[in-house]
């Protein structure tokens, strides 16, 4: 069988380097059309897919704090979005974010378990079989951290917003399992608990539980990765990320906010920074033309980016070339699905001058996203970067200079 | 849920034949033992009613502060400089003054030192019962964790040294920031997370 496949792959590599020499004696066909050397490796090819070697677009940590740091923990790492194409992030390259730095667990699903109690009438416990068992649903969600925050020392758009992702998630909804359960009158919120280390868990409003939020077991058509929960996690759609816990493996239904180390993490003196840090606000920016990259020269270009909201659909992009003075519709290029990233495009004819390209979205409430002078004025003081209360979902600006490279605009 | 009849007879059957309670709809799942739901139940209320039997004292802290290891990232003296948060106040001022970029929270370097920016003593003992010491967590005793919450509270000057801390006590404790933080407001489907926020 060996040798059979290593005379295949004798074969096809003479048969290549036999067309080389036919093209050789004939016209160059153009480099973008060449076919190239078959892929060494094809059973891996055959088994689970990889992308192509020329492909090269990776996560990288936050430059705050390192991942793995000195203690061998993943604390934040961010996604490529001047890479990213349409709304679903690849689950190699979502972003992933800790409780507090966290070993990744190598959980085995077969020894995996849920357990609800509380204030419940009938406390349940499931394998993730009998999970699977139950009717399920696939829908397409956005996760961001609360610490997505355009800083000006950030270059590139993986720096100013790399900590949101989107995939299509697969699960049960959680009101069913709260149904089944039995939640009783007085209750109010849910604590859910991973199974790492920590043991990351979050207080979440039981209106909320009751809503949307899914007990996921898959992501973008196979199961969970292991840095996304694997083999089960919550998922509170258009909630900061640290709602959406991980290794899921508890629900106990309460009737007050926990107060949970996470929780504390975000607590606030102030009701209004206090509301603005659960649900995130509408939010989009520009993924091409982004920082770091350049345009070769005046002329056509396709303005692309990503909006989304936590409160439902995105109803609508505009976008700026002359830095917020004159604002133009942009297209929507895909579905406007709730709380999903959705992509927006923009014909634009670069003059070649140096200008400042700004985005911004209005969601289905009518809620439209904020510049940072919006913002100020709201709280009546200056606001730098990076300090935005809440969540900031405030406008990126990209300053693209003469000579065509792209710079933050923030800078 | 507009399920078949024939299931939910199935169901009410089986569960008369079991010992096992089952979801009622569907049938899947079971009971939890009340050992079970004990074992795993780690996360404490403010009011502290989950809160295991046990005591300790900042004295007894302080030795187990060294013996398990806490130290050992944190410093002898509540601040390792940059490694693993800062516990006690004022023991890392120099660093902080020296901080140029704000760090997530919570987090490595946060100015808020972790035991005096909760506003419930419980937290700090849920925390440290469930998440420490690094690697070899959930391995500390009640009594054990009871006198670390107290050393820290200690030493961050909210407690007396002499004061025990248990199921009753540390409840009670007014922490610096027990009115320095604001729920979220009550969440409703298709509201803006804030009105009148641009």
């Amino acid at each position: 069988m060996d040798s059979k496949k290593s005379n295949r792959r004798g074969f096809l590599k003479g048969g290549a380097a036999l067309a080389g020499l036919a093209a050789g004696g004939g016209a160059q066909p153009a480099k973008g059309q060449t076919q190239g050397a078959p892929n060494e490796k094809v059973d891996e090819l055959i088994a689970y897919g990889d992308r192509s070697h020329f492909v090269t677009s990776v996560r990288k940590p936050v430059a705050e704090r390192h991942s793995p740091d000195e203690f061998g923990l993943t604390f934040h790492v961010l996604t490529p979005l001047q890479d990213s194409v349409g709304i679903i992030t690849p689950s190699s390259l979502f972003y992933t974010a800790t409780h507090r730095g966290a070993f990744v667990p190598d959980i085995d699903p077969r020894e995996h378990r849920l357990m609800i109690h509380g204030m419940v009438d009938r406390p349940l416990i499931f394998t993730m079989d009998e999970l699977k068992r139950l009717p399920y649903e696939s829908r397409v969600y956005f996760v961001e951290c609360l610490g997505n925050r355009a800083r000006p020392a950030h270059k590139t758009v993986q720096e100013t917003h790399g900590l949101t992702s989107c995939a299509e998630w697969t699960g049960v909804r959680l009101s069913l399992l709260l149904t089944e359960a039995g939640v009783q009158n007085t209750a109010s919120w849910i604590v859910a608990e991973g199974a790492e280390e920590v043991k990351g868990a979050s207080s979440i409003p039981l209106a909320k539980a009751m809503d949307d939020s899914m007990v996921c077991y898959a992501m973008n058509g196979e199961p969970l990765r292991p840095q996304q929960g694997f083999p089960l996690r919550l998922m509170v759609p258009g909630f900061e990320g640290i709602y959406q816990i991980k290794y899921l493996r508890r629900i106990k239904v309460v009737d007050r906010f926990y107060m949970t180390y996470d929780d504390y993490g975000h607590i606030n003196p102030d009701p209004k920074v206090a509301a603005l840090t659960h649900q995130i606000g509408p939010k989009s920016v520009i993924t091409f033309p982004s920082g770091g990259q350049k345009l070769p020269g005046p002329g056509f270009y396709e303005i692309t980016g990503l909006a989304w909201s936590g409160a439902g659909a995105i109803r609508g992009v505009e976008l700026s070339t002359d830095g917020g003075k004159n604002w133009q519709t942009a297209e929507l290029r895909t579905p406007a699905y709730p709380m999903a990233h959705t992509r927006f495009g923009f014909h634009w004819n670069w003059d070649g001058k140096e200008c400042v390209l700004m985005s911004r979205c209005t969601d289905e409430l009518g809620t439209v996203q904020p510049t940072r002078a919006e913002v100020a004025k709201y709280w009546n003081r200056p606001v730098e970067p990076a300090q935005v209360p809440g969540a900031d979902n405030t406008v990126q600006p990209w300053k693209v200079l003469a000579d065509g490279s792209v710079q933050n605009g923030l800078a | 849920m507009g399920l078949p009849k024939f299931l939910l007879v199935t169901t009410v059957l089986g569960i008369s034949q079991t010992a096992w309670t089952q979801s009622p709809t569907y049938g899947v799942g079971r009971s939890p033992s009340t050992q079970e739901i004990a074992a795993w139940d780690i996360a404490v209320s403010p009011t502290g009613k989950e809160l295991p039997p046990g005591h300790g004292t900042a004295k007894e802290g302080a030795a187990f502060y060294v013996q398990k290891g806490c130290a050992g990232c944190h410093g002898a003296k509540g601040s390792s400089g940059g490694h693993a948060p800062t516990l006690i106040k004022g023991a890392n001022q120099e660093a902080h003054a020296a901080m140029s970029m704000p760090c997530l929270s919570p987090c490595v370097n946060d100015l808020n030192n972790m035991a005096v920016h909760s506003p419930f003593a419980t937290t700090i003992w849920d925390y440290i019962n469930r998440g420490m010491p690094l690697g070899k967590e959930g391995s500390l005793s009640p009594n054990e964790v009871y006198a670390i919450t107290a050393f820290l509270l200690y030493k961050n000057d909210v407690i007396q040294e002499e004061e025990v801390m248990d199921q009753q006590s540390l409840p009670k404790v007014k922490m610096p920031n027990h009115a320095g933080f604001a729920l979220p407001p009550e969440w409703k489907h298709g509201t803006p997370r804030l009105q009148g926020y641009p």
